[in-house]
C-alpha cells in the first residue's frame, strides 16, 4: 500500500479537484433494491391452488431475465427477480407483496398476476409509492393515473375487447341475439361490460342470455343447450381454454352455428382449439395481439423463431402450446426497456416516468403493426387488437389494426 | 359389585381427566408461567422486528381465533364443520361494509361482526341438529360454497361490492399513542384474542362446557342426564361462529381489502387443517394452528415453487404422523413423560 | 317443455360423470368409514399415468388396464405406507392426511404434466345419440358403465366371500378379527377398489371435461353430494344421487328465475340440505342406530 505521504496528497489534489467540477453525469440515483450491479425486482403469480395453470406466465418471465443477465443486463446491472406464490388468494398477495416491499427491498413489483390480487396491493403499492408495473391482468381499473400514478397496465383491456366485439356484432349482425359466456369473477364480468356498453342502447334487446360459469364447474354444456334453446344466433365466448374448448365442441355436437367470437383468452390453436376439436372451431372470429405460438403462419417469422430458441435454452419444460409462455417473456421485455430508458437514474420516480413515456415500442411477439404506447395521461400500454378468422387449420388475420380506448 | 353402565363410566372418565387437568398446585403453576412469559413475549416483539413480520403476526392472531371458533364447535362439541370460511368472510364483510360505507369506527365492527354470526350460526345450527358426521359435513359444505356465490351476486353489489370487493384503511392508533398502524392492529388483535381465549377457556371449565363436551363424547347419556341437547348444540354454533366472525373482522382490518374469492371451502379447509395441526380441544393449541396455517406455505414455497403443494402435503403429513393429536397432544405427551405428575 | 327435457336429458350426461365418482366416494367409504378428500386427485393421476401411456403410442385399452392394475395397487401401497400408520389417530387427524394426499397428487401433476388441457379419447366415440346431440355415444357409455359398476360391485359385496369379509370388517372389525378375518388387508383391499373404481371414472370424465390437474375438484365435491343424497351406505343410491344432482343443478341454472344462473350450485346443495333434514341418512341410506 502506498504510503500516504504529504507530497502524494499534494500530488494528488489538482485530481480531486479535477473530479469535484465534473458534470453530473457520472451521478448514479438509485432507489431501494438497487446497486451497480444489481436491481432487485418483485413479483407474485399463483404457483399453486386453482389458478395455478398460470404459473407458468411468471416461470417465463424469470427465463426471460435470466436470459437478459446472461446477455450482460441492463445497463450493465443483473436483474434479481424475486417472485413469489400467492396461489391466487388476495390475502397472500399483500403479506407476499409486503414482504417483497419491507423486508427483500425491491424497487419494483413487475407484472403481478390476477385481478383480485391486484386489486387488493393497489392502494399499498400507491401509498408506499412503490411501481405497480404492467399488471398481468386485463382489467380496465389500472388505467388510471389520476388516482393511481403508480399502477400501470398491459394487453389491452377486457372492455376494449368487448367493445370490439360489439363493434364488429353490430357491423356484421346488427339483427342478432347475442349469448355471451363469461367466468363468474372480474374479469369475466369485465368482458361482460365491455361488450354490454359497447353495444350501447341496443344492448337490451339484443342480449338474450349472459351466462356465467364457475371454474370449478365440470362442464359448460347446460349453458350452451340453454344459448340455443334461448335462439341466439351470435356467441361471444370468454371462457378460458378449457370452458371456450368445451363450449365449441357442444355447440358442434347439438348443431348450434351461431356468428361465434372468442376472446383472446380462449383462442389458442393448441390450447383451446384442438382440444375442441379443430373442425368445430370453423368460422371463429376473435382478436389478437400477441402471435399464437401454435399457428403455422409464424413458422418463418423471425420474431417467432426468437422465441422458439429462447424458449428451448432458457425454459425448455415450458408448454410451447401455451399462449402464457408469449405473454411473460413479452411483458418482461416491455419492463426491461423502462429499466433500459432510466440509464443510471434507477428511482422509483424515474421508473414511473420511464413507464409513462413509452414510444412506438415492439417486441418480437407482438403482432404486426401492434405498438406499446404510453404517456402521463395513458396507462394503457397496448391498446390495439386485430381480427382474426379460423379457417379449420390457422387463424387468418383480417381488417385493420383496430385502436380502443376504454379508461378505468 | 355389578360394573357400572357403559355410559355413567364415560361420563366418569371424562371428570377424571377433567380433575387431573384440575391438576397439583405444581403444573397448574408452571402453565400459568407458561402463559404470562408468553404474553410477555408477545407485547415485547412488536419493538423488535419488522412491519411486515408485526403483520405476519398479526395474522397468525386472526388465524388461531378463526381456528378456535372452528374448535369450539368441532373439537369441543364434535360437530363438524366445513363451512367456517362462510362465518369469516361474513365477519370480514361485516367489517369492511361498515368501514366503508358508514362512519363507524373500526372496533364497533367487531361486535357487529360477531353478532351477525352468531346469529347466522345459531340459526344454521338449528336445522344441522338433524345431520351428523359426513351428512353435517355436506350441509356446512353448501353453507362454504353459498358464500361466495352470495358475495358476488350482481343484486347486493351496491353492498359488497361484487367481485371487485372492498377496499378499507387500516386504523390509526389513537392520537397520542407513540406506534404506527401496523404496531397499534397487532396490539388491538392481542387484546381481542387474549380476552376471547380467556373467554373460551372459562366457558370450557364451567359447566356449560362441560355439558358441551359430554354431548360430544356421549351424546345419549348427555340427554338422559337432562342436559338440553338441542340448546346447546345450537348455541355452540352460534359462539363457534361468533368467534370466527371477529376473527374475518379483525382479518379485513389487517389485509385491507376483501373479496368473494378469499372466503372459499379452501379456506374452511385451511382451518380445519390449522385444527388438526394444534390439536383438536385444545385452546392454546389453536394458536399453533395459526402459525401452521400462515407459514408452512411459505416455507414449502422456499423448498420449492412448483412443487409447494406437494411440500406442504408432505409436511402436514410429517406432522400427523409424529403428533397426531396435534401439538396440544404432543406437549401433554411430552409433559406427562417429562414433567412431575 | 323441450328445453326441460333438454336440461333434464344433458343433466343425466353431465350426473353420469358425478354418478361415477360418488361410486368411488362410497366405495371407500364403505371400507373405512369416512370421505377420502383425495379421491379425485387418484383418479386424475391416474388418467395422466394412462395418458402418459397412450402418448408412448400404447393402444387404448392396454393402456386402460395398466392404469386401472396400477391404480389398485396404488391405493393398497397409499393405504398400506400412509392410513396404517394413522388409523388409530383422531378421525380429524386422517381427514388432514387426506388433504396432504390432495395436495401432494395435484402439485405434482401439475409439475409432472402441467396445466394446458388435453384431449382424452373415448372408446365409445362422440357421434351424437339421441335427442339432437344432447347425449353422445361417449356418454350413453359412460352411463352404461357406471350402472355396470355399480352392478359388478353389488354382486361382489352380497354374493361373494370375499365381499361379505370386506363388509364385515367394516362393519364391526372387532368380531371379523374373531373369525378369522384380516382386518387390515380388507381396509387395503376396499382402498385398492376404490381407486380403481375412481381410475374407471377419471378415463370416462376427462373426455367430457378435458384433462388437467385440476378438473376433479368441481366433481368430487358434486359427487360428494350425490353420495350424501342418496346414502352413503348404498352404493346404487351413491349413484342415482349423482344423477340426481346433475339434474338438479342445470334444472336450477336454467329455470330459477333471476338467481338461477349465478347461485345455481347453492340452490343444488341448498335443495340436497332440505332432502337430508327429511331423511338424515340421505334418501336410499339406512338410518344410523347407535347402541346405548
Amino acid at each position: 500500500m502506498k504510503r500516504i505521504t504529504r507530497r502524494s496528497i499534494l500530488a494528488a489534489a489538482p485530481g480531486a479537484v479535477a473530479l469535484a467540477a465534473l458534470p453530473a453525469r457520472a451521478e448514479k440515483q438509485y432507489g431501494p433494491g438497487v446497486t451497480d450491479t444489481e436491481i432487485k425486482i418483485g413479483n407474485t403469480g399463483p404457483y399453486s391452488g386453482p389458478a395455478s395453470s398460470y404459473g407458468t406466465i411468471p416461470k417465463s418471465m424469470a427465463a426471460y431475465y435470466r436470459m437478459i443477465n446472461e446477455q450482460g443486463g441492463v445497463n450493465g446491472r443483473k436483474i434479481n427477480f424475486i417472485s413469489y406464490d400467492d396461489a391466487y388468494t388476495p390475502p397472500k398477495t399483500v403479506e407476499q407483496v409486503r414482504k417483497l416491499v419491507e423486508e427483500d427491498g425491491v424497487l419494483l413489483i413487475a407484472a403481478p398476476l390476477g385481478t383480485p390480487t391486484n386489486s387488493a396491493i393497489h392502494r399499498y403499492l400507491n401509498q408506499k409509492k412503490v411501481p405497480q408495473l404492467f399488471v398481468s391482468t386485463g382489467a380496465t381499473k389500472w388505467n388510471d393515473p389520476k388516482h393511481f400514478p403508480w399502477t400501470i397496465g398491459w394487453q389491452p383491456n377486457y372492455q376494449i375487447e368487448g367493445h370490439v366485439y360489439a363493434a364488429y356484432i353490430l357491423q356484421h349482425k346488427s339483427d342478432g341475439k347475442v349469448a355471451l359466456l363469461y367466468q363468474n369473477d372480474d374479469f369475466g364480468k369485465d368482458y361482460l361490460k365491455g361488450v354490454t356498453d359497447g353495444l350501447g342502447d341496443k344492448a337490451k334487446s339484443m342480449i338474450v342470455l349472459a351466462a356465467p360459469y364457475e371454474t370449478t364447474d365440470p362442464t359448460v354444456d347446460s349453458q350452451i343447450i340453454a344459448m340455443k334453446s334461448a335462439g341466439a344466433d351470435v356467441f361471444v365466448n370468454t371462457g378460458i381454454p378449457k370452458f371456450a374448448a368445451q363450449a365449441i365442441r357442444k355447440a358442434a355436437e347439438i348443431e348450434w352455428k351461431p356468428l361465434h367470437i372468442l376472446s383472446s383468452v380462449g383462442n389458442s390453436v393448441g390450447a383451446a382449439l384442438k382440444p375442441a376439436g379443430l373442425v368445430n372451431a370453423k368460422d371463429i372470429v376473435t382478436d389478437f395481439y400477441i402471435k399464437d405460438p401454435t399457428d403455422p403462419q409464424w413458422k418463418d417469422d423471425p420474431g417467432y423463431q426468437q422465441w422458439v430458441a429462447f424458449m428451448d435454452k432458457y425454459y425448455p419444460e415450458g408448454d410451447k402450446t401455451d399462449a402464457g409462455n408469449v405473454y411473460g417473456p413479452s411483458n418482461a421485455a416491455t419492463v426491461v426497456q423502462v429499466l433500459k430508458q432510466c440509464g443510471d437514474d434507477l428511482t422509483r420516480e424515474n421508473v414511473m416516468s420511464k413507464a409513462a413515456s413509452l414510444h412506438d415500442f415492439t417486441v418480437p411477439m407482438l403482432l404486426p403493426g401492434i405498438k406499446i404506447n404510453t404517456n402521463p395521461t395513458d396507462f394503457a400500454p397496448i391498446k390495439q387488437i386485430q381480427m382474426a378468422r379460423f379457417d379449420g387449420e390457422r387463424w387468418q388475420l383480417f381488417g385493420p389494426v383496430i385502436s380502443g380506448e376504454v379508461n378505468g | 359389585m355389578t360394573s357400572p353402565p357403559k355410559e355413567t363410566a364415560a361420563l366418569e372418565v371424562a371428570l377424571r381427566r377433567e380433575t387431573e387437568i384440575g391438576r397439583s398446585a405444581k403444573s397448574l403453576g408452571m402453565r400459568q408461567l407458561a402463559i404470562g412469559a408468553a404474553i410477555v413475549v408477545a407485547l415485547v416483539v412488536p419493538f423488535v422486528v419488522k412491519n411486515f413480520v408485526i403483520f405476519q403476526l398479526t395474522l397468525v392472531m386472526v388465524y388461531g381465533l378463526a381456528i378456535l371458533g372452528l374448535n369450539l364447535l368441532t373439537g369441543f362439541n364434535g360437530q363438524f364443520s366445513l363451512g367456517h370460511s362462510a362465518f369469516y368472510g361474513i365477519g370480514a364483510y361485516t367489517a369492511a361494509i361498515l368501514m366503508d360505507q358508514t362512519d363507524v369506527a373500526y372496533y364497533w365492527t367487531l361486535p357487529c361482526a360477531g353478532a351477525l354470526c352468531f346469529v347466522v350460526g345459531f340459526l344454521f345450527g338449528l336445522p344441522a341438529l338433524r345431520l351428523q358426521g359426513l351428512y353435517l359435513a355436506l350441509a356446512t359444505f353448501a353453507l362454504a360454497t353459498a358464500m361466495p356465490q352470495i358475495l358476488k351476486f350482481e343484486p347486493l353489489e351496491p353492498l359488497t361490492g361484487g367481485v371487485q370487493g372492498i377496499a378499507i384503511l387500516k386504523p390509526d392508533p389513537p392520537p397520542g399513542v407513540p406506534l404506527d398502524a401496523d404496531q397499534w392492529l397487532y396490539y388491538f388483535t392481542l387484546a381481542v384474542l387474549l380476552v376471547m381465549f380467556a373467554g373460551a377457556a372459562n366457558l370450557v371449565k364451567s359447566r356449560t362446557g362441560r355439558a358441551i363436551m359430554a354431548i360430544r363424547d356421549h351424546p345419549i347419556a348427555a340427554a338422559a342426564m337432562g342436559i338440553n341437547t338441542a340448546l346447546y348444540k345450537t348455541l355452540t354454533f352460534g359462539v363457534s361462529a361468533f368467534y370466527t366472525g371477529v376473527a374475518g373482522a379483525l382479518g379485513a382490518l389487517a389485509i385491507q381489502f376483501v373479496a368473494p374469492d378469499s372466503f372459499t371451502f379452501l379456506l374452511s379447509v385451511s382451518l380445519l387443517v390449522g385444527l388438526v395441526v394444534g390439536g383438536v380441544g385444545s385452546i392454546p393449541g389453536s394458536l399453533i394452528g395459526g402459525v401452521f396455517v400462515l407459514f408452512v406455505p411459505n416455507i414449502a414455497e422456499r423448498v420449492s415453487t412448483g412443487l409447494s403443494g406437494a411440500i406442504y402435503g408432505i409436511i402436514l403429513l410429517l406432522v400427523i404422523f409424529v403428533m397426531p393429536s396435534g401439538a396440544a397432544g404432543f406437549v401433554r405427551f411430552a409433559a406427562a413423560r417429562l414433567g412431575p405428575m | 317443455m323441450e328445453l326441460l327435457l333438454q336440461q333434464v336429458l344433458a343433466g343425466l350426461a353431465t350426473g353420469a360423470i358425478y354418478a361415477s365418482m360418488a361410486l368411488a366416494v362410497v366405495m371407500i367409504y364403505q371400507a373405512i368409514d369416512h370421505l377420502n378428500f383425495a379421491q379425485g386427485e387418484m383418479a386424475m393421476f391416474s388418467t395422466f399415468l394412462a395418458w402418459q401411456m397412450l402418448q408412448w403410442g400404447w393402444p387404448y385399452w392396454a393402456a386402460f388396464v395398466v392404469a386401472v392394475a396400477l391404480s389398485f395397487l396404488g391405493g393398497i401401497a397409499i393405504e398400506r405406507v400412509l392410513f396404517k400408520p394413522i388409523q388409530n389417530a383422531p378421525i380429524l387427524s386422517q381427514l388432514a392426511a387426506f388433504i396432504a394426499l390432495y395436495g401432494i397428487l395435484n402439485s405434482s401433476a401439475g409439475e409432472i404434466w402441467d396445466f394446458t388441457i388435453k384431449s382424452f379419447p373415448t372408446p365409445f366415440g362422440t357421434t351424437p345419440l339421441f335427442g339432437q346431440g344432447l347425449i353422445s355415444t361417449h356418454q350413453a357409455g359412460m352411463i352404461a358403465v357406471t350402472l355396470v359398476m355399480l352392478g359388478l360391485l353389488y354382486f361382489f359385496f352380497r354374493g361373494s366371500r370375499l365381499g361379505l369379509a370386506m363388509r364385515a370388517a367394516a362393519t364391526n372389525p372387532a368380531s371379523a378379527r374373531l373369525v378369522g378375518i384380516r382386518v387390515g388387508w380388507m381396509i387395503a383391499l376396499g382402498w385398492g377398489m376404490s381407486a380403481a373404481v375412481g381410475a374407471v371414472a377419471g378415463m370416462l370424465i376427462a373426455p367430457v371435461v378435458f384433462l388437467e390437474p385440476n378438473m376433479m375438484l368441481g366433481v368430487l365435491l358434486y359427487g360428494f353430494a350425490g353420495a350424501v343424497l342418496g346414502g352413503l351406505s348404498s352404493p346404487g343410491g351413491a349413484v342415482a344421487g349423482g344423477f340426481a344432482v346433475g339434474i338438479i343443478e342445470n334444472l336450477a341454472g336454467t329455470f330459477v328465475p333471476y338467481v338461477g344462473r349465478e347461485l345455481k350450485l347453492t340452490i343444488a346443495l341448498v335443495l340436497i340440505v332440505a332432502v337430508l333434514m327429511v331423511k338424515p341418512s340421505g334418501v336410499f341410506g339406512r338410518a344410523m342406530v347407535s347402541r346405548v
